[in-house]
């Protein structure tokens, strides 16, 4: 086990690296040049110089990425061009929204997909298993922002019941905090839910076919014991996977919602951030949570491998 | 069921039916028809790429055009869908959002069809450029989607070429991936090592042999990115990282109906619902078209 986790972590450093590389070309990518683009048109030459030499645009190129990609071993993203602070401070302030909206929506996620996934594979082929695979399809092909979109009209703008955006930090004042996420979650949750229940579906499936399913219910066991500690524990192995890539998808999508409900998060930043040409911080929010699915999609590899042995001894 | 049918009973059923050359010549084309989802769902986006085509025909007013005297209004006679804030008509502006949705869907999968693909045959064939190449996507591939595009766009500002390039860097990976990984098997088989006992070069056995082995998953695949690059334009529009926020788009029309949502609902719903249309019909569409033609992935 040990081994392969070294192995694992081996493997990850040249995607570490690649993922430097894109983050840092970014800035070179800028048609023209980068710290006269950042100024705007009323910069004069001298402005540009300094800013070229605060950026470290004057160095060769390896030189600067060694630079800044040694900062961000080191969690430095450098100096925020806008905000006046360093760009790791900026992010630490706006970490809390984004990571909690992105576990509720998980937690969402999880709790609609997984139930929905069991009921449509124990009913196969019933009214309501096609009932919820449509479900499912529809779900997945309205996109956050516009779910987002249509919860505010329905629970904000018309029935008043929720806020149609802004932040209450979870210490400040929990109730308003949860009342406040409630939309934000369910909009990004949601799609990915159906992505999960159709996982969980399928591979349930599979799982009931099997010898030791008819064994147990030959035995006597009723369904529910049946399929939910026989079957069940088994068919959400497969479901780890996805769960894993999805929170990159909420983390992705966590963005384009933090604009929608005014969440000052990190997606939020980065999204103002691009308006202000604000490099060092899209760059650093950027890197953050590239790293941050990284390493989430390493754990649930590791978890993988500890939930199914058949992995860790094939692979070795 | 239709898979029996068609490897054991192909011919004597056609001969019975009287069935023309089509069916027995591409047996997943029936399967393919037989479905009504699958049908109607080719119907719709063929009617979405002909009102797009068609769209200065078809649509009752200009998109662009300012009529200050009818800012804001409800749908009516004149204004099917409405007006925006600015005395536009937003059925005109959908119809020609359609344009740009259709048009970044539709060059995105081709560009990230042609360089995945290549990417991928040439990493399945040849072991020794494997490892670099994949790498090298897994990195690109290790960035939540949208977040890359946004990034990117970030750097070389907004506009549409700009978002193709964008998002043909987002999709190539998948699609690499996807083509690779049909090489490693197809490159197994015995009409490849067959091929290159009778001296053809590498490169038509790629062309002739491995490519038109994995076509039918790429086919699907494709489908799929079509849907995903439309709603990722729209999602970089709609953060104003996207298309240049003066061409109507669907993405940019539900970012300007954000700022007046609590008055004029129209303007969010009715390109919102155009946008879910168009992509829940692709996903119909690749499912249909992954049954027709990858019986092996087929979903119970």
């Amino acid at each position: 086990m040990i081994a392969y986790i070294l192995r694992r972590l081996v493997m990850l450093l040249p995607v570490i690296l690649v993922v430097g590389v894109v983050v840092f070309g970014l800035v070179h990518l800028t048609p023209g040049e980068p710290a006269a683009v950042i100024l705007g048109d009323q910069a004069t030459a001298a402005d540009i110089e300094r800013l070229r030499d605060q950026l470290g645009l004057n160095d060769p190129l390896p030189v600067q990425f060694v630079r800044w990609f040694g900062g961000v071993l080191r969690l430095d993203f450098g100096e925020s061009i806008f905000l006046g602070e360093p760009v790791t401070g900026a992010l630490r302030d706006r970490v809390q929204p984004t990571v909690l909206l992105t576990l509720y929506a998980l937690a969402i996620q999880i709790s609609i997909g997984v139930p929905a996934g069991v009921l449509a594979a124990v009913r196969h082929n019933s009214p309501l298993d096609r009932a919820l695979t449509m479900v499912a399809i529809s779900g997945a092909a309205v996109p956050t922002f516009f779910l987002g979109i249509l919860l505010i009209l329905l629970f904000a703008v018309r029935l008043r019941w929720l806020p149609s955006g802004g932040y209450v930090p979870l210490a400040e004042d929990p109730v308003a905090h949860l009342k406040g996420m409630l939309l934000p979650a369910v909009a990004l949750g949601f799609s990915s839910a159906g992505l999960l229940a159709r996982l969980v579906r399928s591979s349930m499936l599979d799982v009931l076919r099997e010898d030791f399913v008819r064994t147990a219910f030959a035995k006597g066991l009723p369904e529910r014991i049946v399929v939910i500690r026989h079957a069940l524990r088994n068919a959400l192995i497969p479901a780890l996977t996805v769960i894993g890539t999805s929170v990159g998808a909420l983390l992705g999508g966590a963005v384009v919602t933090e604009t929608v409900f005014t969440i000052p998060g990190m997606g939020r930043l980065v999204v103002q951030s691009i308006a202000r040409r604000d490099y060092p911080v899209i760059q650093g929010a950027i890197m953050a949570i590239a790293l941050t699915y990284v390493l989430v999609n390493l754990l649930v590899d590791l978890l993988y491998v500890y939930a199914d042995p058949r992995v860790r001894l094939g692979g070795s | 069921m239709v898979q029996v049918a068609s490897l054991d009973l192909r011919g004597a059923a056609d001969a019975r039916r009287g069935a023309g050359g089509w069916a027995r010549r591409w047996p997943w084309a029936r399967s393919l028809v037989a479905n009504p989802v699958t049908v109607l769902s080719a119907l719709f986006l063929m009617l979405t790429v002909l009102a797009a085509v068609f769209a200065p025909l078809l649509t009752p007013h200009d998109p662009t055009f300012l009529d200050p005297a009818v800012r804001l209004q409800g749908p009516s006679a004149d204004h099917p869908l409405g007006t925006d804030d600015r005395g536009r008509d937003v059925l005109s502006r959908i119809v020609h959002g359609g344009r740009v949705s259709l048009l970044i869907g539709i060059s995105v999968t081709a560009a990230a069809a042609a360089l995945g693909a290549t990417l991928g045959l040439l990493s399945g064939y040849y072991a020794r450029i494997d490892t670099p190449i994949m790498r090298t996507l897994d990195g690109l591939m290790a960035f939540p989607s949208i977040l890359l595009a946004i990034a990117i766009m970030a750097s070389l500002g907004p506009s549409t070429f700009n978002v193709f390039v964008a998002l043909v860097v987002v999709y190539t990976p998948t699609i690499a991936r996807l083509v690779r990984s049909t090489t490693l098997v197809t490159k197994q088989q015995a009409f490849v090592e067959s091929a290159r006992s009778i001296g053809m070069v590498d490169r038509a056995i790629l062309l002739r042999y491995v490519f038109p082995n994995g076509l039918s998953p790429l086919i699907v695949q494709c489908t799929f990115v079509v849907a995903f690059a439309i709603i990722s334009e729209a999602s970089l529009s709609f953060l104003g990282a996207g298309v240049d926020p003066e061409t109507p788009t669907w993405g940019n029309m539900l970012r300007d109906g954000q700022r007046v949502l609590q008055r004029a609902w129209w303007l969010s719903v009715f390109p919102g619902v155009a946008l879910v249309l168009t992509v829940l019909t692709l996903n119909l569409l690749g499912d249909g078209l992954r049954d027709a033609l990858d019986p092996r992935a087929r979903r119970r």
